[in-house]
């Protein structure tokens, strides 16, 4: 059975993924783990999972192409640069 | 995505998970380079093994057998990467030890003193490091990340070994003759344990990103960062073409190739009484594989 292991190296921050271990069951996968990812004190704490447990998403569609909301959606440097000409403030800068 | 796609998006920094399409080729390059790591994790600690009941004090002893455990650690990491890639661990431990399989050439050499065990902990680690770091943007990036925790060990071993060679070079005449002659001894695997200089872009490894930069590229990184701190210690290299140009790149008598190619052919001096080992042990650890997966089951 495969658990995959995130681990929290300090308090405070986010559990980020470690690695994979392949084991009979959680007891052994809890084991592993501890060797694995803390026996040197370089982990505040893991998280084990069994890789069949966890629901990935990774389809994020964008049929509308909504892009007003998202930075890239503003492109300014044009527009700017016309309405700075049409102010006369475009040599100021 | 086509081949040529796929090539193309990991050399502009791309990388790919476990459950990603990628090239047959890709998988099969990845599982050879990734295992061979894995085997030299394992074959690694043999050399070093061997001191552990004779090293000089309860400190070292301690020391030698935490960084055997860390290897062995690290060759459990790796094979589980090579698992997932197709490649079940069982199956690589079989082609290991019927020879059918490689690992790295330093492994394959006769430790003859405590020097080579500082020497070893020293030099070979550096070596290892930089081939690691090269591997910390991988392209197959759960590679990648065990590859954080095991350099982040392999620092340390370094210091383990510098720690072990200057308390030698601090002590009598007879300590810095052992740490010399190690020198001596080491410097031709040394050498060779970049790989020949062919150019990266012949490199399929390099290719494909799955590391990221090439053999001599990480040899003269190896020269650059640890050929000073080897002769600041009053330690000879022997080699006397080994300067630094004022282009900055090392000028070294080219190694024989051929003997690397013999050794990591499974012909080096200790390769089969260390895979007769790797053997024996793993037929005395039979019962323990065993009793764990039936009582698991049981469970």
């Amino acid at each position: 059975m495969i658990f995959e292991v995130f681990r929290r190296e300090r308090k405070g921050q986010p559990f980020q993924h470690a690695g994979s271990l392949d084991a009979p069951n959680a007891v052994f996968a809890e084991a592993y783990a501890r060797e694995q990812y803390g026996r040197r004190g370089e982990s505040a704490a893991l998280w084990i999972a069994p890789r069949s447990a966890l629901r990935e998403i990774d389809d994020f569609v964008d049929e509308l192409g909504r892009n007003y909301h998202r930075v890239d959606g503003y492109p300014l440097k044009e527009k700017l640069k016309e309405a700075r000409e049409r102010a006369g403030t475009a040599g100021d800068r | 995505m086509t081949d040529a796609e796929f090539l193309e998006y990991v050399q502009s920094g791309g990388q790919v998970e476990v459950d990603d399409w990628m090239p047959e080729e890709f998988r099969l390059l990845l599982i050879k380079f990734i295992e061979m790591h894995g085997n030299s994790e394992l074959m690694g600690v043999l050399p070093e093994r061997e001191w552990i009941l004779r090293a000089p004090t309860l400190q070292r002893k301690l020391a030698l057998t935490a960084k055997v455990q860390d290897e062995v650690g690290h060759a459990q990491l790796i094979y589980r990467v090579v698992e997932d890639l197709g490649k079940p661990r069982e199956e690589s431990l079989d082609d290991l030890v019927a020879g059918r399989a490689k690992f790295h050439n330093v492994f394959h050499y006769p430790t003859k003193t405590w020097g080579d065990v500082g020497v070893i902990a020293w030099l070979v680690d550096a070596a290892a490091i930089i081939s690691q770091k090269a591997l910390l943007k991988c392209s197959y990036a759960p590679y990648a990340r065990i590859m954080k925790k095991i350099c982040w060990e392999e620092s340390f071993h370094i210091l383990h070994g510098r720690d072990v060679v200057l308390t030698m070079m601090n002590g009598t005449d007879e300590q810095r003759e052992l740490v010399q002659e190690a020198v001596t001894r080491w410097w031709t695997p040394l050498m060779h344990f970049h790989g020949n200089p062919i150019p990266p872009d012949e490199d399929p490894m390099y290719l494909w990103r799955i590391k990221s930069q090439g053999n001599e590229e990480a040899r003269q990184q190896f020269l650059d960062g640890y050929v000073p701190q080897i002769w600041e210690l009053g330690l000879e290299v022997p080699d006397p073409k080994l300067r630094k140009g004022d282009d900055g790149v090392w000028a070294y008598t080219e190694p024989d190739w051929e003997e690397l190619r013999q050794v990591v052919t499974g012909h080096g001096p200790k390769t089969a009484e260390r895979l007769e080992l790797r053997r024996f042990t793993r037929e005395q650890t039979a019962w323990v594989r065993r009793v764990v997966l039936s009582n698991a089951v049981a469970a």
